[in-house]
């Protein structure tokens, strides 16, 4: 059985809880960032391009049985990791889950000031370009 | 008395703040606002707690009272730039009004196939309302294409000007880049022809002085927040002339001389241009930071500065693999550079962690990242309260990012 949304953020949570200090919770989002899987080059484009003030974000989505598997990609790092955690979370969960699903956990793990309206790296709009995925798959399934 | 940093920091409240991971702040990003010291933060309580009033129209003490501290800033602001007249000193929100101002009035003056001309290096502030204009008159935007360095090519401004020129507008200093522009050789030369300039002085204003009448700039314009005064207030200088000439910006109270339904005539200069309640508070406030901008001294600033530049750029050139663009001896204390291989927002990012305050991305002057083919960069931009430890923590800061990042 798969974890929920409410699962993997906590065991987010947990795991970054063991950093003492904010280097090693940003090494670690580095290495995210790093491992992030490659998103399929022809889904790299203005379709899909989330634009920040500073860096982009690309975010593809696509419905395998009942669940909605995304993948995505930044040219910042430091964003790149914040978009694996995002991956971690939403895919392979059903639209309906994700549409409710709250994202303070972002701000639990110390990494809120990415968050903050200032429209600089996207992520911003990438959330809510991910529960938009959302509702237009539920629309689709429930059609 | 020689240049006391030290004692000056004592100034500035915020600079005392611990951020967080308990670092100390380093603010370095002074292009995007400078700091407000205690004397510009009393101006303003006093103002609201003495003599808060509207301006201009009041028989009571305390209109009376804060109108003349109202046109005291303005005489201020005068004499700094060495203005001829005090009507010609517009008071606005900010550089990016009083550029609105100029273009919305030439966009109802310009014929079709007239011909502007901006820099490659320009604000989009110096850029867009332009665009604008020219959408709306029919005139035509030529631009002056920038050099490596991060200079301007005045050898190709010079082929550009013509007799259809009717106004050139290039900034004094680039805000994201820090070069100074020879504004003299391009004022002379658009005169030549005809045009009209209007200079941008936003980030040449923390650094230098400008002196508008040996320029015969026609149009000047900054912003109190960059000399340590309040953001939400700047000002427009225009030669009599040309703010005569020029249609009113907006509407309103304040300037206009007799208002009827069959028709209204304007006030006279400066309150054609300033209509409404203007920010009060702000333009005191603003004379005052230009009182205590010159009791430090603007030569001892520049000094001082330019040392903060000298080792600044003598540290991040020692790191491998960091480019500054726009490396060159005609400039600011401002450095805009990256890491090969990294985002500048990743930078950014690991510096803010260490209480290291810059700006990262393309600065609102797009062109000049495309020029590059960069998405941004990072830019630290120093100004006279800023110390050596400082300059030194950044280096450190940025070899501790590409250490992290790459």
């Amino acid at each position: 059985m798969s974890q929920n949304i409410a699962q993997l953020q906590e065991e987010i949570v947990e795991e970054f809880a063991f950093f003492e200090d904010w280097m090693q919770r940003y090494e670690h989002m580095i290495a995210l960032g790093r491992s992030l899987p490659e998103i399929d080059p022809q889904h790299k484009d203005d379709d899909h391009l989330i634009k920040g003030c500073q860096s982009k974000v690309w975010v593809h989505a696509a419905l395998e049985d009942d669940k909605l598997v995304f993948t995505a990609d930044s040219d910042a790092i430091i964003t790149r990791g914040i978009i694996a955690l995002l991956v971690r979370v939403f895919s392979y969960q059903k639209p309906a889950d994700i549409i409710d699903a709250p994202t303070d956990f972002i701000d639990e793990i110390g990494l809120k000031e990415h968050l903050s309206p200032t429209r600089a790296n996207g992520l911003v709009s990438m959330i809510k370009q991910i529960k938009l995925y959302a509702i237009a798959y539920q629309t689709q399934i429930k059609s | 008395m020689g240049f006391d940093v030290t004692a000056i920091r004592k100034d500035f409240p915020i600079l005392g703040r611990t951020l967080k991971n308990g670092k100390p702040l380093v603010y370095l990003d002074n292009a995007a606002t400078s700091q407000t010291p205690q004397p510009v933060i009393d101006v303003i309580v006093d103002y609201y707690s003495r003599y808060n009033a509207n301006i201009h129209r009041g028989v009571h003490q305390l209109s009376q009272e804060a109108t003349d501290a109202y046109e005291q800033a303005r005489q201020k602001i005068q004499k700094h730039l060495n203005i001829a007249h005090a009507h010609e000193v517009i008071f606005t929100a900010g550089t990016t009004h009083s550029i609105n101002i100029v273009a919305a009035g030439f966009g109802q003056i310009l014929q079709p196939g007239d011909e502007l001309i901006v820099s490659a290096l320009e604000h989009h502030a110096n850029i867009v309302p332009w665009q604008m204009a020219c959408e709306r008159s029919g005139a035509v935007l030529r631009v002056i294409p920038m050099t490596p360095q991060g200079t301007l090519d005045l050898d190709a401004y010079e082929a550009l000007l013509n007799d259809r020129t009717r106004l050139v507008f290039v900034n004094h200093v680039s805000n994201a880049l820090g070069s100074i522009n020879d504004i003299e050789r391009i004022i002379h030369q658009a005169h030549a022809v005809g045009a009209a300039v209007l200079i941008d002085g936003a980030q040449a204003a923390p650094h230098l002085v400008a002196d508008v009448q040996a320029l015969d700039v026609d149009f000047y314009t900054l912003s109190a927040h960059k000399i340590c005064g309040p953001t939400g207030v700047g000002m427009l200088y225009g030669k009599e002339k040309w703010l005569n000439l020029l249609p009113p910006y907006q509407g309103g109270g304040e300037m206009i001389a007799t208002v009827s339904f069959e028709k209204t005539t304007y006030a006279d200069l400066p309150h054609k241009f300033e209509a409404g309640t203007p920010n009060i508070c702000g333009g005191i406030a603003f004379g005052a930071a230009v009182d205590y901008m010159n009791s430090i001294g603007f030569d001892q600033i520049a000094a001082y500065e330019h040392q903060l530049l000298l080792r600044a750029t003598e540290g991040l050139k020692s790191i491998e693999g960091l480019t500054i663009y726009g490396d060159h001896d005609h400039k600011t204390a401002v450095i805009s550079f990256n890491l090969a291989g990294v985002h500048p927002y990743d930078v950014g990012s690991i510096l803010d962690q260490l209480g290291i305050a810059v700006r990262t991305g393309h600065h609102c002057a797009q062109p000049i990242m495309t020029y590059y083919n960069i998405p941004g960069t990072v830019r630290a931009s120093f100004s006279f309260y800023n110390t050596f430890e400082e300059v030194d923590a950044l280096v450190a800061g940025v070899k501790k990012a590409q250490q992290m990042l790459c």
